[in-house]
């Protein structure tokens, strides 16, 4: 490399080589970087939510830097003086009045602000559609039921980050949206009214809801959201990234391209591209638009009021509770119709947090997975997933009802009531449905591995007889077909003290219900003797 | 560089062409306007006992099936003595009536007559007994206090009409209808008369300046561009939700599917 000076004979280093080496001397950074770049990633479409998810966040936070120049986070009443028309002079607060300065008097301030809400939902969004590939392809197996527990979290966490960021504005829409939340937590028994009004200071909506909110927003939950999300990200170079069985991918290795240099680029390029399509959305479609909805007053409540879509599971979850279930008992009222669907909620997200260590223990599997399964692979699981799916659509579908009833010229009593059968039936439809398909194409995929394709090509033998040609699969693709686990129900036998437990039994019975329906993976055994089989 | 200065070429300048095109529409668009209210002027029906013996012709033949002669009621439809020339220029001048099926509500559709026959009909309807009349222009067109509307809307209607005025659903099967091209003489006369299942805002509730104001602000809204962009029918968060999830969130997969696609 010595190009400049050939009279010196010492090699000369190129810019970039010698202030790697100055970097590396003042911080020793090279073997962390040759470690990580090495590190193989890969390679399917699914294996990007998670970035997707990763990104929207990086847009949320540099779009919400600029909001925080000129938003106030204050109640203090005032009077509207900006270029919006059908507002001017009308007392709202100051956090009202500036998000509507922010939106029309701020140069790219109503594009930063769209873009900002349009990131978040995209956040959220990904966040979901993550999670459900790691819980179809059952990536959450050990060793990563950490990861899916801080994956969680986050998910959480972001539920709270868009609603408190949607509640800032302080305009009809979130207002009503706050009044929902002040019903929930005082409707809960004996510690409700005592927290609405340590939440609001007094009663609702008080002076200070929107100054706690906003220092929860920016800086209590977005700490804990960017710490989590380097614990998910330092575990996912721990673990490695899981895989899809393919020749030449095992349990013991991770296959696809090295980090650097191509991949971290590609990466990159793709956070400019989510970073473009939000951009695009921001310029082109309206979101939240604020000064439609005017200055909160808890008077007016807005026909079609919906939080935004990651809550509305919540607020469907209130609209399907039947009427009735509010009663007075020790001179205290209990309104189940609040505690009912709280619980529901509760216990649902319990599950999901969960289920890797419900499935382990059922399965009693110790062993490390790196291979990402095919959904079809494990019938129960998925079909549970599907009834969850199903679970949350319903009540996601409910905070619609009205929109629904509208729009598809129904009866607002017809939609709920029709809602109300799906959130109980439809799951165990969904749950049916899923694990035939599942066995059925696991049946097909074995049909596949023992007497390959169909051809079409029919033959006539010399004895008369006619039969169809079937084409052999190559190995390549047989690979993919017969790298699966199989498991069997767990047998029940007694313990060391000679003793069948009530949890043991449970097990097993968990275990039946996991295992019992198998299409057991073609063995070595079974292949040779189907090669033997062909005509 | 040696700059010269531009010379007059006596050519035309470029935009000379654009400025004729401009000059030339504004006339005839504003010529097509004068003459257009004017028209609308000479049409105006006098309420007259001329208007009034036409009005009677046409409910005869087509309302008294259901309202009866004399617009006394029957079992299929009430009574319209005193329900005023109003509630006949909203219900027949929105296509609401004569009333196309039984239903939760009166559906609305192309309207069934002209607006002569309308005001001979409302005007028939009227003689029977007083009640509220078709507004004046100064009350029905806007040039209120949009501020002082917004607010009244948002206290007195966005609960059935939503905040924005793109309706809501009510119970069985009944719904406020969106405001979004509704004019503002039917606004009134739908503020004073209580069609369908609103109620009847009167001048006690909201005086006639107020409703002015409301119309004012509906106008607005009906006029204004949409600043942030397509409106996704200006349902809220419901819209904006199902919007990520398939376009936002669709076109991403789309490009991660593109983008791995590349490598394979």
């Amino acid at each position: 490399m010595s190009t400049a000076t050939p009279a010196t004979a010492a090699p000369k280093r190129s810019f970039t080589a010698s202030a790697a080496v100055y970097v590396n001397e003042r911080t020793s950074l090279a073997g962390f970087v040759k470690e990580l770049g090495r590190k193989a990633f890969p390679d399917h479409w699914s294996f990007l939510l998670g970035e997707v998810a990763l990104f929207s966040f990086v847009v949320v936070f540099i779009t919400g830097t600029f909001l925080t120049f000129f938003f106030q986070a204050s109640m203090v009443e005032v009077h509207y003086d900006g270029s919006y028309v059908p507002l001017k002079g009308v007392e709202m607060s100051a956090a009202m009045a500036s998000t509507l300065d922010i939106s029309f008097d701020i140069r790219g301030g109503l594009f930063i602000r769209q873009m900002h809400h349009w990131a978040a939902l995209l956040f959220v969004a990904a966040i979901g559609l993550h999670m459900l590939r790691i819980y179809f392809t059952g990536a959450f197996r050990k060793p990563r039921e950490f990861n899916w527990l801080i994956g969680w979290v986050l998910f959480v966490l972001a539920m709270a980050e868009g609603f408190t960021g949607y509640s800032l504005p302080d305009d009809l829409l979130s207002g009503n949206g706050l009044r929902i939340i002040d019903g929930l937590i005082k409707g809960l028994p004996l510690i409700g009214t005592w927290t609405s009004f340590m939440l609001f200071g007094g009663e609702f909506p008080g002076t200070v809801i929107v100054g706690r909110l906003y220092s929860l927003h920016i800086l209590l939950l977005p700490a804990l959201v960017a710490i989590m999300i380097a614990i998910h990200l330092v575990l996912v170079v721990v673990h490695k990234h899981t895989q899809y069985a393919a020749p030449g991918k095992t349990q013991n290795n991770a296959v696809g391209p090295p980090i650097l240099p191509a991949y971290a680029g590609k990466a990159g390029g793709f956070f400019f591209i989510v970073f473009g399509v939000l951009a695009l959305i921001a310029s082109f479609f309206t979101i939240n638009p604020i000064w439609n909805y005017g200055p909160y007053d808890p008077s007016p409540v807005s026909a079609g009021t919906q939080p935004d879509w990651y809550i509305g599971f919540a607020d469907g979850a209130l609209r399907l509770v039947p009427p009735g279930w509010e009663f007075v008992l020790f001179d205290r009222t209990w309104s189940f119709n609040i505690i009912a669907p709280v619980a529901v909620i509760g216990i649902f997200l319990v599950l999901a947090i969960a289920y890797p260590f419900i499935e382990a223990w059922v399965k009693g599997d110790k062993r490390e997975h790196h291979l990402a399964d095919r959904p079809r692979n494990a019938p129960t699981r998925t079909a549970i997933g599907a009834a969850g799916v199903t679970f949350y659509a319903a009540l996601w579908a409910a905070a619609s009802s009205d929109i629904i009833a509208t729009h598809f010229k129904l009866t607002m009593e017809g939609v709920i009531h029709a809602i109300q059968a799906i959130l109980i039936l439809g799951p165990f439809i969904a749950y049916f449905i899923t694990k035939r398909i599942a066995i059925g194409l696991q049946k097909k995929d074995r049909e596949i591995v023992l007497h390959g394709y169909e051809s079409g090509r029919i033959v006539k033998l010399p004895g008369g007889e006619f039969i169809e040609v079937h084409q052999p699969l190559d190995e390549y693709d047989r690979w993919r077909l017969v790298s699966q686990e199989s498991y069997e129900p767990l047998m029940l036998r007694p313990n060391a003290k000679g003793k069948i437990t009530a949890g043991m039994r449970l097990r097993a019975s968990l275990s039946r219900w996991f295992f019992e329906d198998r299409i057991a993976p073609v063995t070595k055994a079974e292949l040779e003797q189907s090669k033997h089989d062909h005509h | 560089m040696n700059r010269s200065k531009p010379r007059r070429t006596g050519r035309r300048h470029p935009l000379a062409t654009v400025a004729l095109i401009a000059l030339g529409l504004v006339f005839t668009g504003g010529g097509y306007a004068a003459f257009s209210s004017s028209t609308a002027q000479a049409e105006t029906v006098a309420n007259s006992q001329q208007t009034i013996d036409e009005g009677e012709k046409l409910f005869q033949a087509n309302c008294a099936t259901c309202h009866g002669t004399g617009a006394v009621g029957t079992d299929a439809g009430p009574s319209l003595v005193g329900v005023g020339a109003a509630a006949v220029d909203f219900q027949v001048g929105t296509g609401r009536m004569p009333m196309q099926m039984s239903g939760p509500q009166a559906q609305v559709k192309p309207v069934q007559f002209t607006d002569e026959q309308t005001k001979q009909l409302a005007y028939y309807v009227a003689s029977l007994g007083p009640g509220p009349d078709i507004p004046s222009d100064h009350l029905s067109n806007g040039g209120g206090d949009a501020a002082n509307g917004a607010e009244l809307f948002r206290i007195n209607c966005a609960m059935c009409h939503n905040v924005a005025g793109a309706g809501g659903a009510l119970t069985e099967g009944k719904y406020a209808p969106p405001l979004t091209e509704t004019s503002g003489v039917h606004i009134y006369e739908a503020m004073v008369t209580g069609p369908q299942n609103m109620p009847v805002f009167n001048d006690l509730n909201i005086s006639p300046e107020d409703k002015r104001d409301i119309i004012t602000y509906l106008k607005y809204v009906q006029d204004s561009t949409p600043v942030g962009g397509f409106e996704l029918g200006s349902l809220g968060p419901v819209a904006e939700g199902l919007f990520i999830w398939i376009f936002g969130l669709g076109a991403i997969v789309a490009i991660t599917v593109w983008i791995t696609a590349k490598s394979n």
